[in-house]
């Protein structure tokens, strides 16, 4: 059984009595372990899709199974739960609270799964040690640079153990040397088990991952067209097989 | 895939621990301190001034029980003379008066009553060392009335039943007539102690037995304190102006010091005159002169009975007007007066006061939480990232309403502590401006009441803005800048 199993799933908003499917029809599964990128141009509905995913929103129709669990009949209170156990993000603003130091914002999902203070701290400082942070953890996210902010946003998506994370555009505020060292994090946490999620429109970034999903128009792409994104094999950018659409009929 | 809908190890946990979700309010309260002390103001006033109000209207109480208490309290009920009614005025000269008859038939048939004390009124007018004195009160009693109408003899003695019985010229002044007729202790800076002297009560001489100690009020014992502390300042002012009988109850207590008192026999042998010569003076609101009753006693001006306890109050009224209808033959040509209705006046004056104060300051707490709302609304789409971020690490909406829940209840509960430390100063304040006010009483029930309210508006102020912050989306309030 996959980690995540989405069937027939569609988004759809209504705009001024149009209907926008945001999301259309979408099936996929996504195993335990994988790390795995969502590449689409803008409006293409991969942020629509993460939102699904991560459980943020609901969809308008199908089904959705995290972890065994059904998330389209989740309430609100449960999939705030599922968030905060099972989920972690790391987006592109880092998201960092600015009036709580390093160690506090690592905490904070902890706060929310009622942890008591000493083990809290405990596990913020394990979690920031994992990130290469653990000497700024009484800073405030105002007083690091942008590399440093995200490393302390992937230390607080990891700090409850989740059994996915979400990273939405986690380099596009970065430049490119912070971003690779971003990247290779993530690499690296991918190498220790983690199931790790990657959205993004660049697909020199998503050519880091082993597995990529294109969305196109609410729709998973056919085909990864390559020669379509610019992408050449330079650098050594691209040493894994590109999987086509695996699940399915 | 029919898999059950959320575990429940991940669905039943509570909410993020109160301590954290507080740490997180006062952390907020202290990022704007400014701001938070201005959102406190209005809850700082309304405490302050409900406990202010309420210490202060539970002074002038105190004052006004102090007064009642000083004219012999509520147990004290006085029979008076009256005219026959119309009904009856056929009857009118059969009507005996009140006599020194019903004090035996008081004494003889009433239950639950103490001490009955006759008395006599008359204007007078006394005279000594050359100065002239008409005192509010000139009374012909038995011994009983310094007992009645709680007066305290500080120097020489009272009469007795001797001194009634012969009728003596003797009399007991009260510090006022002392006063006016041989000079205050501080005009003449010794003690002023007139035993022995005598004094012409309208022109029959009497020998002064006894003086009465000065009565005053609390607030006048602090005026007098307070002019001896600062003799200077009264000396370049000059005479000290009188404010009459206004600013509360302690014309009783002047009245009081204003008072003479003689033998009840002595009045009547001294002083009676006809019923012709009477009658002529009866325009003065008083008793019209001594007469005799047909019985051949004098008509007394009033009957003062106390009694037990003021809880037979009612009964007793009613057992006394049944004797005295009996002894009266049925003439109605008395009447009660209790301090029943002074006592429900006071009651009325304080609820009135309380009504009103609350109500002010019950505008201040309400424009005070109005305050807390309007910056808690400002202060949540100032945050709607914030809560955004926290909801997409797994906060609920009940977490997030908690969290500004707290933060309204936080501000009002600092504002609270902060209005009753307030209250305080405030009184200091009124006090230092006219030290010779009733002194304010606060009362822990006004504080408990007044920071009680303040709870109450801190959350009633929360509840619509944590209703509001709940209700965001994540992935809206994660996009919002």
């Amino acid at each position: 059984m996959a980690l995540v199993e989405l069937r027939n799933v569609s988004k759809i908003y209504h705009l001024g009595g149009e209907e926008i499917r945001a999301l259309d029809d979408v099936t996929l599964d996504i195993d335990e372990g994988e790390f795995i990128s969502i590449i689409g141009p803008s409006g293409s509905g991969k942020s629509t899709l993460m939102h699904i995913l991560g459980c943020l929103d609901s969809p308008s129709h199908g089904s959705i199974r995290l972890d065994g669990t059904m998330i389209q009949s989740a309430n609100a209170r449960e999939l705030a739960a599922i968030r905060n156990r099972k989920i972690g993000f790391v987006f592109q603003f880092f998201n960092l609270l600015p009036k709580l130091n390093v160690a506090q914002n690592v905490e904070l999902p902890m706060v929310y799964s009622g942890i008591s203070g000493r083990e809290r701290h405990q596990r913020a400082m394990a979690a920031l040690e994992q990130v290469g942070m653990a000497n700024r953890s009484q800073h405030r996210p105002s007083q690091l640079s942008g590399g440093q902010q995200q490393r302390a946003a992937i230390a607080r998506a990891l700090v409850n153990n989740p059994r996915i994370i979400f990273a939405d555009e986690p380099t596009g505020n970065l430049d490119t040397h912070t971003g690779e060292a971003i990247l290779e994090l993530f690499r690296q946490l991918s190498s220790e088990g983690r199931t790790i999620v990657l959205v993004t429109h660049d697909p020199e970034i998503a050519a880091v991952t082993p597995r990529r999903i294109e969305i196109r128009d609410g729709k998973i792409a056919e085909k990864l067209d390559l020669t379509l994104a610019g992408l050449s094999p330079r650098g050594g950018r691209v040493p894994h097989e590109v999987h086509d659409q695996e699940p399915g009929a | 895939m029919s898999a059950p809908a959320a575990s429940p190890s991940v669905s039943n946990r509570a909410s993020a621990n109160l301590g954290v979700t507080v740490g997180v309010g006062l952390r907020e309260i202290w990022a704007h301190k400014f701001r938070s002390m201005l959102t406190m103001l209005g809850i700082i006033l309304g405490v302050s001034s409900l406990v202010a109000m309420s210490a202060l209207v539970k002074g002038i109480e105190r004052g006004a029980k102090e007064a009642l208490i000083a004219i012999g309290g509520l147990e004290k009920i006085r029979i008076e003379p009256q005219e026959v009614p119309v009904e009856q005025r056929h009857l009118a000269d059969q009507a005996k008066g009140v006599t020194l008859d019903d004090v035996e038939a008081i004494e003889a048939g009433a239950s639950h009553t103490g001490i009955i004390s006759p008395e006599l009124y008359m204007r007078a007018t006394l005279t000594a060392n050359g100065r002239r004195f008409r005192p509010y009160n000139c009374c012909g009693a038995l011994p009983v009335v310094l007992e009645m109408d709680e007066h305290v003899i500080q120097h020489g003695r009272m009469f007795n039943e001797i001194d009634d019985e012969m009728a003596r010229n003797v009399c007991v002044i009260g510090t006022a007539a002392r006063d006016e007729l041989w000079g205050t202790p501080e005009e003449t800076g010794e003690p002023v102690i007139p035993i022995g002297r005598t004094v012409y009560i309208n022109h029959v001489p009497f020998t002064v037995i006894g003086m009465f100690e000065h009565y005053e009020s609390e607030q006048e014992r602090k005026e007098r304190e307070l002019a001896a502390k600062q003799p200077e300042k009264q000396a370049a002012t000059g005479p000290a102006r009188s404010r009459g009988r206004g600013g509360g109850s302690h014309f009783v207590f002047r009245l009081k010091n204003a008072t003479v008192i003689m033998p009840l026999n002595t009045m009547w042998m001294k002083f009676r005159t006809t019923a012709e010569a009477a009658a002529a003076e009866s325009d003065w609101r008083g008793p019209a002169g001594i007469t005799d009753s047909p019985t051949g006693s004098p008509r007394l001006s009033s009957l003062e009975v106390k009694l037990s306890s003021v809880d037979y109050l009612a009964d007793t009224l009613q057992q006394i007007r049944n004797i005295l209808m009996t002894t009266h033959q049925g003439i109605e040509d008395f009447s009660f007066r209790t301090q029943e209705e002074w006592a429900e006046n006071i009651d009325q004056f304080v609820r009135n006061a309380r009504m009103s104060g609350g109500l002010i300051a019950g505008i201040a707490l309400v424009v005070g939480g109005i305050g807390i709302m309007n910056i808690m609304l400002a202060s949540i789409s100032e945050r709607v990232r914030e809560i955004g971020i926290r909801k997409s690490i797994g906060a609920t909406d009940g977490d997030i309403f908690l969290q500004i829940l707290v933060e309204s209840v936080v501000i009002a509960l600092i504002g609270g502590v902060a209005g009753l430390a307030t209250s305080f100063a405030l009184l200091g304040v009124i006090g230092s401006f006219s030290p010779t006010e009733n002194t304010p009483v606060v009362t822990a029930g006004a504080m408990a009441v007044a920071f009680g309210f303040s709870a109450v508006v801190g959350v009633l102020a929360g509840l619509f803005p944590a209703f509001k912050a709940s209700r965001l989306h994540p992935i809206q309030a994660l996009r919002y800048d």
